[in-house]
């Protein structure tokens, strides 16, 4: 019996592969979760901050004197107290190659460079308190000439917002196949837009959120974090801070959202840090809405002007794009503000067999709030641009947009393949995903129903997109840059005497799944019952080290990592089993907590009784028997940089020509994300970034004035997506198993977000094509749709 | 500033009487006066939702609202509202469809769900979507909410899915 496959995927009670509810949700559905803000300590302290109000403005002075007298406040700083007790941070990698940024500090020195950036905090007894005495902080500002626009930050002449890096282009990067011109020159048509998208930003419903406490007598830090990655704010803390790297510990309880907001450091929850250490009393530092909108890091803000070369029968003969991307003063810490515009040269135009490719990319500094990494870095931009292009190129030879994708997407059958970018695809199903997709939708029925319509004035549109998507990133992301971010994970299982399972694991959860989706699996591959397993996350004292969640990476890496240490564990209760009842590990088998024979099933022991024996009764084995009921595996992707997802999204929509409004009626999306564990809670993370791909699309953006001030910087003003204005999303999958894994998973958590603008851009358009107007300025308000039709 | 307010109300069934600040709103005072840390504050406008509980047997934003109003009012929390079984159908109907994901504005939706199941029947898609428009949840899309609000009314009517 020794070639018995773990058959953990198609064992009969399996959990992989089923839908069943998350047993962390039944506290968040009764309002007893903790997020940091319920956390309450002994002598807690809240800290507030002055932030500053100009985009650019030298300090000439701070009188806080006012502000210290007022009743409960316990300290009032300035950059200047906190000298010495931290070192500033640099946001560079080293394999960005040119990438330059300037030190950072908790609070600005002498100057501040955006609207919002912290310039001194107030800690008191209470938050009203420190807001009141914040108020009383008087700064003598000293405007300095802002420079808002990326444009306006490269034009020539334009002063170096830090002079000590000569210039703003903070980075750039071209790509040149050769040949583009040549293929743009025998093209049958060639086509031309520029694409630009807006800043937006998270707006977690749970604003960024730290509190700090320093135990003097032992130097130790411990931090609660609203955090998707506490090994790296441990890291952090620990070489900021000159801690011993075991003298900090970071806890992320409940997590209201994070989305690629909570994965940065923060000038202002540094600051929380450094006054904890200054006065030896737990701080609290929680953003409210206003402060979130002008301290959180910000998304997009790209113009890209592209070109594409097509021929009469519809091949794609050559991509030419010109990114230019604003990151606000610094680049972000330690991930950098470079990422996002090397992903749209990376990405743009990879899911085709296109091999002539230019492209250009700089990245500049501005006076607005920095920029950085978001749900799905990159992608929605890369999408909408080469997504845009193949229908302009589609109109212009007049070839459905549908039959010009599948002319064009690389084969499947052609893998493994790499890009003209130089991305390395293991396999991928585009062409399947596609067919799939046209029959899901009903693409010929639609096409004849938009038709009908417009006969009758009512204008609809149909926009599909295709995309790629990165997940499973290996080192190559940051680790090779030398940011102390990790690419593996770890899972530690215990065999508890009960028979229940504990399980440790270094991925987080901020409501995505996580924790169920580990339980799914270890239970799978052990024998036991789904609620047997309890998994521990969020705390890098209790968890191995690992990266935590970014980049779609849980299920994939954390997964096999879960998985490898669930098949180590069960090899040890096997072999003690297999010791307690005379038998060889290799013909018994775990079911449903039960130890049973491998062949038959039959019931021998209960995973009760090897948990006891192991634990309690050890002078009942035979000798030389040491059991050992914990395993720990990791698992970090090695085969490939990163493991690639694809799929198709679709959009189906009703355009009001005379008001320039756009209702949803549908949306779909296929995708491959290889195996999928849980079905539930992929669906939902596709639908959930579906939306907020939607609203980048049709709503979200910082619009900013000239001078760098926030014009919409409220909840009242800054629009999201509403439930009243969305619409049903069906969600298939093709499966293609990553290889080089057990699991075969891959991510799924920003696929949505990244086709999705892509999508309804080309279905307003689809809906304007009568009327020769095409939109291409994210948001999409029907401000700029009017516009478009000549209307205003 | 630092004027303040006695007030008795009843929270959850249970009363109480507490001195405030007259500048204090009803989420601050739910979370830092009495514990209740089930009521969370996403916009301090009135305007995500976050914050909905019942004040009198309406649903209203406590962010809105002063602690130092409710002198004589009955307050009902997430808390109270589990504790007593009355939104249980919901709860259930969230969980087994996933309609949550972080958690932070399930409260919130939930208080204003109930109040659209307590008119009765059982609401088209387009009036549950209409209805829970106030309540702004960042992770899900809505449509698994939505999906979940429709399920529990049809509990509630008696009947299943269609």
């Amino acid at each position: 019996m020794s070639e018995r496959p773990l058959s953990f995927l198609d064992r009969p009670n399996s959990y992989i592969g089923r839908s069943v509810p998350r047993p962390n949700a039944r506290r968040l559905l009764q309002g007893r979760g903790t997020y940091v803000d319920d956390i309450r300590l002994p002598r807690l302290l809240h800290a507030v901050f002055l932030r500053s109000p100009y985009a650019h403005a030298r300090i000439a002075g701070i009188d806080t004197a006012a502000a210290s007298r007022l009743p409960g406040v316990v300290r009032v700083v300035t950059a200047a107290d906190l000298a010495g007790l931290y070192t500033p941070w640099v946001g560079t990698l080293s394999h960005l190659k040119g990438l330059k940024s300037a030190p950072q500090h908790p609070l600005a020195q002498g100057r501040a460079c955006w609207q919002g950036e912290p310039v001194a905090a107030v800690v008191a007894e209470s938050r009203a308190q420190a807001e009141d005495a914040a108020a009383q902080i008087a700064v003598e500002w000293q405007e300095l000439a802002p420079l808002a626009s990326a444009e306006a930050a490269l034009a020539s002449g334009a002063p170096a917002i830090h002079a000590a890096l000569g210039d703003n282009l903070a980075f750039a990067r071209a790509v040149d196949t050769g040949a583009v011109d040549d293929a743009f020159a025998r093209a049958d048509a060639v086509v031309a837009e520029t694409f630009t998208f807006a800043r937006h930003t998270g707006v977690c419903l749970e604003p960024r959120s730290i509190l700090a406490e320093f135990d003097r007598s032992e130097r130790r830090l411990t931090l609660h974090c609203s955090s998707q990655v506490p090994h790296m704010m441990k890291e952090i803390a620990a070489r900021h801070f000159a801690l011993a790297e075991t003298d900090v510990r970071v806890i992320c309880r409940d997590v209201g959202g994070s989305y690629g907001i909570k994965i940065h450091v923060y000038p202002d929850e540094m600051a929380t840090i450094a006054l904890a250490l200054l006065l030896g009393r737990p701080v609290k530092f929680v953003a409210d809405r206003l402060e979130s909108f002008v301290s959180d890091i910000h998304a997009r803000e790209h113009r890209v002007a592209a070109r594409m070369a097509v021929s009469k029968s519809g091949e794609i003969l050559a991509i030419d794009i010109d990114d230019l991307t604003g990151i606000g003063p610094y680049s972000t810490y330690p991930r950098t503000s470079a990422i996002e515009g090397n992903q749209v040269v990376n990405l743009t135009g990879s899911w085709y067999r296109c091999a002539n490719y230019r492209a250009r990319l700089r990245v500049a500094f501005q006076t607005k709030p920095p920029m950085s990494q978001y749900r799905a870095v990159g992608h929605p931009i890369a999408c909408a641009v080469t997504e845009g292009l193949v229908d302009l190129a589609a109109r212009a030879i007049a070839m459905d947009p549908a039959e010009l994708r599948r002319r064009n997407l690389i084969a499947d059958d052609a893998y493994p393949c790499t890009s003209p970018a130089g991305l390395i695809f293991e396999k991928l199903s585009h062409q399947r995903a596609l067919a799939r997709m046209l029959e899901l939708m009903d693409y010929a029925g639609l096409r004849r129903e938009q038709a009908a319509l417009r006969a009758r004035g009512i204008h609809r549109g149909i926009g599909l997109a295709s995309f790629v998507e990165i997940t499973n990133p290996g080192p190559a992301f940051y680790g090779v840059g030398g940011a102390p971010i990790s690419a593996q994970d770890g899972c530690t299982l215990r065999l508890e005497p009960g028979g229940a399972v504990t399980c440790a694991i270094s991925i987080t959860e901020q409501g995505q799944g996580t924790e169920t989706m580990v339980a799914q699996i270890v239970a799978s591959v052990l024998g036991v019952a789904l609620e047997r397993v309890r998994v521990v996350t969020g705390d890098t004292e209790r968890t191995p080290y690992g990266g935590g969640t970014w980049a779609s990476r849980g299920a994939g890496i954390g997964g096999e990592a879960a998985l490898q240490a669930a098949k180590a564990l069960r090899a040890n209760i096997l072999d003690l089993a297999g010791a307690m009842l005379q038998a060889a590990p290799a013909d018994l088998d775990i079911a449903q907590g039960w130890i049973v024979d491998a062949v038959s099933g039959a019931r021998r022991i209960g995973l009760d009784e090897v948990g006891r024996a192991g634990y309690f009764r050890g002078d009942t084995l035979p000798p030389g028997i040491q059991p050992e009921l914990v395993a720990t595996r990791h698992h970090q992707p090695r085969d490939y940089p990163f493991a690639f997802t694809n799929g198709v999204q679709a959009s189906w929509l009703e355009l009001d020509i005379e008001t320039g409004f756009v209702r949803l009626l549908k949306h779909w999306v296929v995708e491959d994300c290889g195996r999928v564990v849980s079905p539930l809670l992929v669906d939902e993370q596709i639908r959930g970034g579906v939306v907020q791909g939607l609203g980048g699309a049709l709503f979200e953006e910082c619009l900013y004035d000239g001078e760098g001030q926030l014009l919409n910087g409220t909840l009242a003003d800054y629009l999201v997506p509403m439930a009243g204005e969305m619409p049903d999303i069906e969600v298939a999958h093709v499966m293609t198993p990553l290889a080089g894994t057990e699991l075969g998973a891959k991510g799924a958590g920003e696929a949505g977000t990244a086709g999705a603008p892509a999508a309804v851009m080309n279905a307003i358009n689809d809906a304007l094509a009568p009327f020769g107007a095409t939109v291409a300025e994210q948001p999409f308000t029907p401000a700029r749709i009017l516009r478009a039709l000549g209307r205003t | 500033m630092s004027e303040t307010v006695e007030i008795r109300l009843t929270v959850n069934g249970e009363a109480v009487t507490r001195r405030v600040a007259a500048r204090q709103n009803l989420v601050d005072f739910l979370r830092e006066d009495l514990g209740l840390t089930g009521t969370r504050a996403g916009c301090e406008h009135g305007v995500c939702g976050a914050c909905t509980l019942r004040v009198d047997g309406a649903i209203v934003r406590g962010c809105l609202l002063f602690a130092a109003q409710l002198d004589g009012a009955r307050v009902e929390t997430i808390e109270g509202l589990s504790d007593s079984g009355e939104i249980a159908v919901l709860q259930a109907a969230f969980h087994e469809r996933n309609a949550l994901q972080c958690g932070f504005c399930t409260a919130g939706m939930l208080i204003t769900a109930a109040e659209l199941l307590a008119r009765g029947g059982v609401p088209s898609r387009a009036e549950i979507r209409d209805f829970l428009s106030g309540n702004y949840c960042r992770c899900t899309g809505y449509h698994a909410i939505v999906d979940a609000v429709e399920a529990a009314a049809r509990t509630r009517a008696g009947n299943g899915p269609p």
